[in-house]
Order: structure tokens, then sequence, then C-alpha cells
């Protein structure tokens, strides 16, 4: 346990990418097995105990403090794991902490009524980094700060080159904890572990944005066009031994969306975009967000926000694996494919004919419903590869909409940005007078716009809030985003998708800004004519 | 019957005030007389007629604030060696915080009282280690006076960066520390630990490991980091003051390993909230446990806390029968350990 917490400890702080999979790499090749295997479970969220309760931890503790000194503590501290960690009394023994395996094998063994006794002991042989890696595994509240994809990374680090991540990722649904398996193929003293129909996840192939140089070398003959629909890009796979959502990031989703999976009545493995369709229109992305954010909805939320997959992809027809196959041919096999099963809540995305990039250009101008984000050019000979491979699939977005905004807040950015002032809070005018704050926006600019950026901040600060500053209202960015929304979690009540700085504007007066009322006229909705 | 110190030694605007010897001890403002338990500026401030100190703390005093500022007439008092001030027989011995800090200790008629100014209990190569002195009344600082608030070893920290060092060669780990006492025992603990490479410094670092070498304490090769070349910096140890890390300054250094050596580590809001990479938990004040020790080392009945979260240890104290008080001298900064120093260049 205490190269977990160790490794934990550091995940926390570290912002950079790199240093994460370096720290993960570490891990991986150092711990012996099945520690690593348990360890990796719990990083990628595999391992979620619920063997205890807050409430019990509570209690543990109280025994063995002064319940004055904890209650201050726990002021003090914040965070119940964090303080229990910090005030556990040392308890001198000459048992060391428990190992990762040790303690994953008591908790699946240990009947509810011990597991007070076993975890004091352990506390009791532990030091305050390992203690609160074990109260928040124990307690499945383990946020780690890296994803899961970061730890497949790693662990293709760690087979130096033979094993690519994507590799990996296509095996690792198939297999479970401690994965002896997986371990002794990254070492090379294993063969790559077979999925044997398991419903696995395969990376999925993306898109680069479409700017202005590569419009002008587009050949309009080679490409398919399809409409960039805004909800969340999934996986469907169906095989004889079980259904699966995956979202983008390899995340399983399916008990999020149990009406698709009824509706999986296949063995295929389809891409497609999940959207909540309402009489036949896709609805903006706050009302599938409604769905996100519940892990099993109940019969209300399935009714009020009916979902739906818009297929885009054939993967695997049967077992029949048609990645190899030019996109053009894969769209016939999806075309027949849907209209032989014709499954419910899954209709095709439609190819969208057009003979010049002009004309194009005026279909993607039009688009004006909130739930269409651009367009998707594919080449009709692509083979379905993972990852992002140039010049095959392109997405182009449409012109963002922008508001004119006064930055109001500011506050220091992470990892390399952590000396600059770099993440804004803008706000805009209210009738009344008033600057609301409509959003936050941290990219955007160049280097040297946010050397400016930071100096100004600086130099008319007029309050100080830990790492925020409060500035006077004197600076206006451009602020582009692809969509407002209705929002009451906002003061202002509104929200904005992907806001992102496209112009300092120093030139121009703070009063000038927008008014709130000209966003809300652009609220998703108000603009569907 | 012996008076009891509070007769004697009272809370004034200007500081703690021991009447039978017309002094201050780390007056807030300036006075005439002043005794100095050690050379932070909280502690220490300028402008006195009249400073009574240990030769470090005179010598670490003049660095900071010039020769000379620290008082117009200047006595340095070595450790152990009793001295009368008025009616009050006084004497310092070692409070173990920073080179040259002291605790003062003051008799008269037979009533002793014991100011230990700032302490820890933790062995530090720089300085003399904490000596109890019993008394009938021991003042206290409780900067981390929570039960949550236990320091590791230092070495074990000092271990950890060691450890990131290794596994982050072409990285500048740059470890916040304050400027007079930390930024030294850092220093020293790596070279206990075997870092014999050049270790650079924030120009605001520099006079007072100057000030350290001169009086005795070895710190191997220092550099400073503001004319090195981030090439030069690469796999380099770095020692800024905490308002440094991770503000501008820092561009200068190797995509930097943003380290910070202070108490407050200790709690993991506090080094996110500071931007910090790799907390190391080093302070120079004594944890939960080590106050409790020292409590039961002095022996006294009576226990004043200047500051800090004087509630907590005032409530574990009374359950050993202690009495305690709390002072609530305002302008010993709690938060010492982040103040910033002025970026001397």
């Amino acid at each position: 346990m205490i190269a977990f917490a160790d490794l934990l400890e550091r995940l926390v702080f570290t912002p950079g990418r790199l240093a994460k999979i370096a720290l993960l790499r570490r891990y991986f090749a150092t711990q012996p097995d099945p520690d690593r295997g348990f360890g990796l479970a719990a990083l990628t969220g595999e391992l979620a105990f619920q063997a205890a309760k807050p409430a019990m931890v509570r209690a543990l503790v109280e025994e063995r403090t002064d319940p004055v000194l904890f209650a201050m503590s726990r002021d003090y501290v914040g965070d119940l794991a964090e303080t229990v960690a910090l005030i556990w009394p040392a308890a001198p023994s000459n048992a060391g902490p428990p190992r990762m395996t040790e303690v994953v094998q008591t908790l699946l063994s240990t009947p509810k009524s011990e597991l007070p006794a076993v975890l004091a002991g352990w506390l009791d042989a532990s030091d305050a980094s390992v203690r609160y890696a074990l109260l928040k595994l124990i307690t499945g509240e383990l946020r780690v700060g890296a994803s899961a994809r970061l730890a497949k990374v790693a662990l293709a680090e760690v087979a130096e080159g033979r094993i690519a991540a994507d590799e990996i990722e296509e095996v690792w649904h198939s297999l479970v904890p401690p994965y002896a398996p997986l371990f002794a193929w990254i070492g090379g003293g294993g063969p790559r572990p077979d999925p044997a129909g398991a419903p696995v996840f395969r990376s999925p192939m993306l898109a680069h944005p479409l700017e202005a140089t590569d419009i002008a070398a587009l050949l309009p003959s080679a490409y398919r066009a399809e409409w960039k629909w805004d909800g969340i890009r999934v996986q469907l796979v169906a095989t004889p031994h079980g259904r699966r959502i995956f979202s983008r990031g390899a995340d399983d989703i399916s008990q999020a969306f149990p009406e698709i999976v009824e509706a999986m009545e296949f063995h295929a493995v389809l891409d497609g975009e999940l959207l909540v369709i309402r009489d036949g229109e896709v609805q903006p992305f706050a009302d599938l967000q409604q769905r996100l954010n519940r892990k099993a909805p109940g019969a209300k939320a399935q009714r009020d926000y009916p979902v739906a997959v818009r297929l885009y992809d054939l993967l695997f027809d049967g077992a029949e694996d048609l990645r190899p196959l030019p996109f053009d041919q894969r769209r016939v096999r999806l075309e027949a494919w849907h209209a032989r099963h014709s499954p419910p809540r899954m209709d095709l995305s439609e190819l969208i004919p057009f003979a010049t990039v002009d004309e194009l250009s005026v279909i993607r101008d039009g688009a004006r419903a909130a739930s269409i984000e651009g367009l998707m050019l594919k080449r009709g000979d692509s083979a379905y590869v993972p990852g992002r491979p140039k010049g095959q699939w392109w997405k182009w977005k449409r012109d963002p909409l922008t508001i004119d905004a006064v930055v109001m807040y500011a506050q220091r950015g992470h990892g390399k940005r952590s000396s600059y002032y770099s993440d804004y809070t803008f706000g805009l005018w209210r009738e009344d007078g008033e600057l609301v704050p409509v959003g936050k926006a941290y990219s955007g600019f160049t280097d040297a716009e946010l050397v400016t950026l930071d100096r100004w901040i600086r130099n008319h600060t007029i309050h100080r809030f830990g790492p925020v500053r409060e500035v006077e209202r004197g600076l206006v960015l451009e602020i582009a985003f692809d969509a407002a929304q209705r929002s009451n979690r906002h003061k202002s009540g509104v929200a904005l998708r992907f806001p992102r700085v496209t112009r300092v504007r120093m030139d121009k007066p703070a009063e000038e800004a927008d008014r709130l009322d000209t966003l809300m006229r652009l609220i998703a909705g108000a603009t569907q004519a | 019957m012996p008076p009891h110190p509070e007769t004697w030694l009272k809370v004034r605007p200007d500081g703690l005030y021991c009447e039978p010897g017309d002094f201050f001890i780390d007056p807030l403002r300036p006075v005439g007389r002043a005794v100095i338990t050690h050379a932070h500026a909280d502690h220490a401030r300028p402008g006195h007629d009249a400073v009574l100190a240990s030769p470090e703390t005179l010598a670490l005093m003049d660095v900071r604030m010039g020769v000379g500022r620290a008082g117009a007439v200047q006595q340095a008092l070595p450790y152990g060696e009793p001295i009368s001030m008025g009616e009050v027989r006084l004497w310092m011995e070692p409070a173990g915080h920073v080179l040259g800090s002291a605790q003062v200790a003051m008799e008269w008629r037979g009533s002793r009282a014991v100011v230990s100014g700032d302490y820890k209990r933790q062995p530090d190569p720089t300085c003399l280690p904490f000596v109890p002195i019993p008394c009938d009344v021991f003042v206290t600082e409780a900067t981390f006076a929570l039960p949550v608030f236990r320091h590791p070893p230092a070495e074990h920290e000092v271990a950890k960066l060691l450890d990131s060092v290794a596994l982050f060669p072409d990285r500048t780990h740059v470890v916040g520390a304050y400027a007079l006492g930390k930024a030294q025992r850092v220093i020293a603990l790596l070279r206990r630990a075997g870092w014999d490479r050049p270790i650079f410094l924030h120009g605001a670092q520099m006079p007072l490991c100057a000030a350290y070498e001169r009086l005795g304490i070895p710190l191997g090769e220092l550099l400073p980091a503001t004319v090195a070349g981030k090439d030069k910096l690469q796999g380099a140890v770095v020692i800024a003051p905490p308002s440094a890390i991770a503000d501008r300054w820092a561009r200068r250094l190797a995509e930097p390993v943003v380290c910070n050596a202070s108490g407050w580590m200790r709690v993991r809001q506090r080094a996110r909230s500071k931007g910090v990479e790799l907390p190391l938990v080093i302070s120079d004040h004594c944890d939960w446990d080590e106050l409790n020790q020292t409590l039961d080392d002095v022996g006294a009945p009576e226990v004043w806390v200047t500051h800090g979260r004087e509630e907590a240890l005032i409530h574990e104290a009374a359950k050993r029968g202690i009495r305690g008080r709390a002072l609530r001298l305002v302008g010993y900064g709690d938060e010492q350990e982040d103040l910033a120093e002025p970026a001397a260049a």
C-alpha cells in the first residue's frame, strides 16, 4: 500500500500529463504482481469498494480521539478522510502497513461487522499517506487525477514500444483485476490476452479541425459529408457475451442508458452519437446533460429526456472486422445492416450531397440548429484507424458566436501556466448597470497575448482571494462560443458552450462591451427558426 | 510565597513586558529595551534603543536590516550566561528554531517564567537543540497546535525530494523555503543525504546563507540561480522564497517541479491552493506531539499561548491539570512560513 499511496499523493498534485505518465510507468514497472494489478484497478475505477460508510469511519475515529479536538481538526482540514488520516494516533506495532493485495482480498472476504476492527488495525500500522489512500479506497471516494487512458499509455510505455496503448484498449474490457495476463503480455512474458468474444472497446477514429489552409487543398470528390451533432460520441458493442455502451474515452456508460442497451438486439460494433431526440428533433446538449448526470435514470428521466443513437459507422458486423474496409464500403454495409435489423432508438447519420467546397460552405453556414456543431468530412477510401490519422477525417465547425465581455476575475493556471493569470471570468452588463459573470475562458490567446493579459491583471487588481484576483472593469475580451444555453446554475441565467478568447480588445472601453440581453437572444431555441 | 508571574510579566500593546526588568520581549513596535528571541521579521523588528539577543541573532539581524539598525545599543548574550536586568535574573537557552534562536528565562523573587519564542524539537543540523527549562509559567506559540499536525522526520521529506529529482532528471526542482532558517536547513539536509552538486539560490536567499556560513554552518557550493542558464538548471535543486516558486521569477527554470517546504504542506488544500506539485512537510515549529511533550518536559503548572491555535492546546493542557491562558498577541505571523520575502532579484 505504501507505493500506491505515494503514487496517489504525487498524481493528485501533478498537473503535467507527461509527468503523470512517468509516475504511473514507474509504479507499474517496479511493483510486484498482483499488487500493481489491484493498484491499476483502483486507478481506473474498476475497484470501487463501498465497504465503509463515512459514518463508520467517524465512529472509529471518535473512539480514538478527543471529540473536541476532532471537531476543531475537521473544521480546519475540511475533508473527513483526510482529517482521520492525519489525526489517527500512532500505535507502535511490528506489523507494517498492509499490502495492496491484502487490502483488496480482505475487503472482499470480511463480513461488514468485522470491518471496523480490521480497518482500525490497518490504520494503526500505517502512516498518514497510507491511511488516506486506504480510507479513500474503502469508502469508494478515490479520485486520482489521472484518467484510465493515461494508465494505459503508461502500461504501453512499460512495454517499451512493443505494444501500443490502443492495443491494450482492445483487450482491456475483457480483463479483470489483478490483470495477470495483461502484465505478462506487456512484460514480454506472455501472449496477447484473447478477448474471446467479450464486448471490448476499440479506440475510435478521430478528426482534425479543418483550417483555412486545408480547405484550398480539399478534393471534393474524395470526401463524404455528414452533420457533426452536438451529443456525445459513443461506441455500441454487442456480442454473444454481452452489451456495452462506451464513451469516447472508454468509460463504460451502459448503466446510464438502459433503453439503448435494451435496443441492442444484435451482434455488432457501431460508432455513433448519443443524442436526446424529441419528436424527431435533436435537442440541445443541455438536455443530454440531464441524462449524463445520472448513473441510473428513473422512468421519469427516460421519458423526459428520450435518448437515441445516430449511427456513423459499422466497425464489426457479427465477428467480421470491417475496419480495414474503405469508408464507402463500410457505409454500404451500415445501411444494409440498419435496413436488416432496424433497431429501435437508432437511425442513420445522413450523407449530405455536395459538388463543390463552396456549396458545402453554404450548407455549413445555413445550419442554425443548436444541436449541429458543423460538418464532418470523411475520405471515401479511409479505413477506420484508431487515433487521428492526418488527412482522412476533418471536422469543420460552424463559425462560432461571439460576444465582447468584460474581465471580472482572473485565476492562475496550472503546470506550465502556474505563474500566469490565465483563467478569466468574464461578464456582461445587465439593464441595471451591474456586470454579471457569464462564463470562464482559459484558451484561445497566443503566448504573447498571455504575457500582456497577465501584466494587465497584475496591474489592475482590486482584491485578492487566494489564487483569484478581482480586477478593475477595464479589459474587454472577444469571446467565441458554440452555443448559449439557459442555466439556473449561473447568476446570469445563461451558460456558454466551449467559450474561448478570440481577441484581446485593449482598444475597447468596458462600457461598450455587450449587454446580457444580446446574449439572451442567442440562446439555443431562440435562434431556431 | 513567590509572586505569580502575571504580576510582573504583562501583555501591553507593544508586546510582552517584564516590569521589574523594564524590558519587552520581541516587541511589536520600537521600544526602549528589547530582548529578542530570534531574527525572524515578526519577532525582530527594527528601531529599538537597546537590544539584547544571542550573538547569532544579532548578526542575522544586521544582515536583514542593515548593520546597526537592529538597535542603537546592542548586547550579545551567549546561551546559559545569566545576567541581571533591573531586579530580574535573565538567561537564554537554545530554542532549536533557527540559528541563534533562544528561549528567555526570567526569575524574580523566586518566581520563574520562560518565554520560548518560536521553537521546535526535531533535530536540525543548523542549530542547537531546544533545552527544556523547568518553570512556573511557560510561554509558548501554538502555530501547529492541532492533532492533525504531525511532522514526519525531515530526512524522509528530503528523500522524497531526491527521489523526484531522480525520476525527473531534466526538470528543475524549485523548493520554496523561508530565507532564514528553513532554506539553510533544507540545504544542510540535502548535503547529509549525499547531494553534493551545487545548489542554486534565489537572490533573496544569498545573504543569509552567507551569514550562516560565516557563523560556522557549512552549506557546500551555492550558486545564484539568476545567472545560470536554463540548461544548467536541468536536474538542479533551486531554493527560493515561497512567494517566488510559482510566480514570474520561476519562468527562468527548466519545467520546474514546484516544491514547498512547510509544516502547512501536511494539509492537501494548502498545498493545492499554492500550486505545489511536491509538498514537503518540513517545519521549524513544533507539531502537536512536540508541543505537548514540551509542556510535560518543562512541568510548568501554567502555560501562556502567544499565537496560533491556542484553543486546542489549552484544551489539551487542561486535561493534564495545566492551566492555560491565551495572550492573543497580534502581529506574530502564525502564517509566517507562508510569508513572502521581498524578492531581491
